[in-house]
């Protein structure tokens, strides 16, 4: 049994707008091998991402890997959309906390 | 394509933000073919669309432009600018075109300005509105007819092709509306034959100046060469340079797909795209494709008034109050509910810092959540009240700090008030409150002339005189 932190094998994790009724969160792997064991088990996924964030599966646009830079990237639904009343984060730039607390075991 | 090679200098990621001298001149030096950039975003939220301000400050924009413009008549080249003013609408527009007409007589410049306007008239918007030919955007509510009659500022992200036309027209100033931001880049290079697929990849990462570097910045210069089938990114600062995953981890920047990344007309598909590292902290991109969308869909981007904002901050030290804070602003706001009295209409919003404040109902460490944390010892309070009126949203509000300020919750022992105010006055007016109410796609017909001649212009200006 080992445990895998994120906060130790991603070198940026982030939240962003993707205009303003989506938050897009991108995590960058430190390097292809890492990148590699995350994608091929699947390790960040849709089901993931709705359950840390307490939003249903269906406020959850998609998971996309993307090689070119080691990353993994979710979008989900702006709760409230960026700068109506009851925002709290116009930019959406710091989301991203919930996921420095991942860790898997296997 | 071409054979010959073509150089585009961005100096900064949102004009305004600035850049260093020396970079800027590093990049002259390599003799641009054009300086462009873009200068807005909806980033900084829907007031500065509806309210027709501008989120970047005057003299930053004016000491950016003068760089730029200087630097574009003396090396006989054009200057592009985007998204004029922020938000793109009339009102940024005629601001940023003061600056240029105030640097242009300071400088005595002369030169030939194209000014292309994207205000969509709404009557186009509403004829497409009734013929089902709007379509939101991903969780976009569909359109209404009565959020499009409230909409102060509506524009579209218009594509490279007007720019193009005034390009072809011998504008060496090209003064922009609300633009797609990789347009400012690839206009000029499409206009002389180069692949649109690339010059917009290129644009795409040169609008956000060296961000796409390593380390990134906002407030700094990128370069970029295309020539034939590829384009080459260079940072111009000794501090920086673009690597493969650098120039690669940007495409995932603010988009919710990194291999299709929509714009006006179609969508550049990344797929089958490679970053080479060159030596001296270059990278070169080849592969970019784009495909074409047919009928061409433009994202229109509108926002509208919803009322006025009135606010106080204060703080808790109390451990008791602490230990119950969702239940007593709750009470709290239920109390204020029941009083009338010119107090009821609006919205009461608390944002607690501490506890949910940045992260709202996502926060998943929130009390009654099944990751919550422990308590803090003290927590940050904005209560916020929205109203239909300035004076309405006062009275809200003052209500509403009064009643927490003494609400007598269960347990309590800290009698004389429940929170510590740092400022008094303790209430700030926040004034007009706006939000979006426009971010859906229209068809159009004909990209190099929509949203159609109503304010497209050409400026002459001789030594700094306006003709």
């Amino acid at each position: 049994m080992s445990t895998i932190r994120l906060v130790d094998v991603a070198r940026v994790v982030r939240s962003k707008n993707s205009g303003p009724y989506e938050l897009t969160l991108d995590i960058l792997f430190k390097d292809r091998t890492i990148y590699e064991h995350f994608r091929d088990r699947a390790l960040v996924n849709a089901e993931l991402i709705a359950k840390l964030y307490g939003v249903s599966a269906a406020d959850i646009l998609g998971v996309v890997w993307f090689e070119p830079a080691n990353a993994v990237k979710a979008t989900l639904r702006r709760l409230v959309p960026s700068g109506a009343p009851g925002d709290t984060d116009i930019y959406g730039a710091q989301q991203h906390g919930p996921l420095l607390d991942l860790e898997w075991t296997q | 394509m071409p054979s010959t090679e073509m150089r585009v200098l961005s100096p900064t990621a949102i004009l305004g933000y600035g850049f260093p001298e020396a970079s800027f001149k590093a990049g002259i030096d390599r003799k641009p073919h054009v300086i462009a950039v873009d200068a807005g975003s909806t980033d900084p939220g829907p007031y500065y669309l509806g309210s027709g301000k501008s989120f970047t400050n005057r003299a930053f924009v004016k000491r950016d432009l003068r760089y730029m413009l200087t630097a574009g008549r003396a090396l006989k080249i054009p200057v592009i600018v985007g998204s004029a003013g922020g938000s793109g609408a009339a009102p940024h527009l005629a601001w940023c075109q003061e600056i240029i007409e105030e640097i242009a007589r300071e400088e005595g410049l002369s030169f030939r300005m194209a000014v292309i306007p994207s205000d969509v008239p709404k009557e186009l918007v509403r004829a497409a509105l009734r013929s089902g030919g709007i379509e939101p955007l991903s969780f976009v509510p569909p359109l209404t007819e009565a959020a499009l009659d409230a909409t102060t500022h509506l524009v579209a992200q218009i594509g490279h092709e007007p720019i193009v036309e005034a390009l072809r027209d011998g504008a060496d100033v090209v003064l922009v509306g609300r633009c797609y931001d990789p347009a400012n880049f690839s206009a000029f290079p499409i206009l002389h034959g180069h692949d649109e697929a690339l010059a917009t990849h290129m644009g795409k990462i040169l609008e956000c100046g060296a961000i796409a570097s390593t380390p990134g910045s906002g407030a700094d210069c990128a370069f970029a060469t295309l020539s034939g089938d590829a384009f080459r990114l260079e940072a111009l600062n000794p501090a920086r340079r673009f690597t493969k995953e650098s120039a690669a981890a940007h495409t995932l920047y603010e988009k919710s797909d990194p291999y299709h990344l929509p714009g006006p007309g179609g969508a550049l598909d990344l797929t089958h795209c490679s970053f080479t590292e060159l030596p001296g902290g270059a990278v070169e991109v080849r592969g970019s494709r784009h495909v074409p969308t047919v009928p061409y869909n433009v994202k229109l981007e509108g926002a509208r008034p919803v009322g006025f904002r009135t606010i106080s901050v204060a703080g808790t030290r109390d451990p008791i109050m602490i230990a119950s804070i969702g239940e007593i602003l709750e009470a709290v706001r239920n109390q204020v509910g029941s009083m009338g009295g010119g107090a009821t209409r609006g919205s009461i919003h608390f944002h607690v810092y501490g506890k949910d404040g940045v992260m709202g109902g996502i926060e998943p460490k929130a009390p009654g959540k099944p990751g919550a944390a422990a308590l803090p010892y003290e927590l940050g309070i904005i209560m916020e009240a929205v109203a239909p009126t300035k004076d309405e949203a006062d009275t809200l509000l003052g209500v509403t700090r009064s009643t927490l300020l003494h609400y007598g919750y269960p347990g309590r022992v800290s009698t004389a008030g429940n929170l510590a105010f740092p400022f008094s006055p303790s209430d700030a007016s926040m004034g007009e409150v706006y939000e979006f109410s426009l971010y859906h796609l229209m068809a159009i017909d004909d990209p190099r002339l929509f949203p159609g001649p109503e304010g497209r212009r050409t400026v002459r200006f001789s030594k700094g005189i306006k003709e």
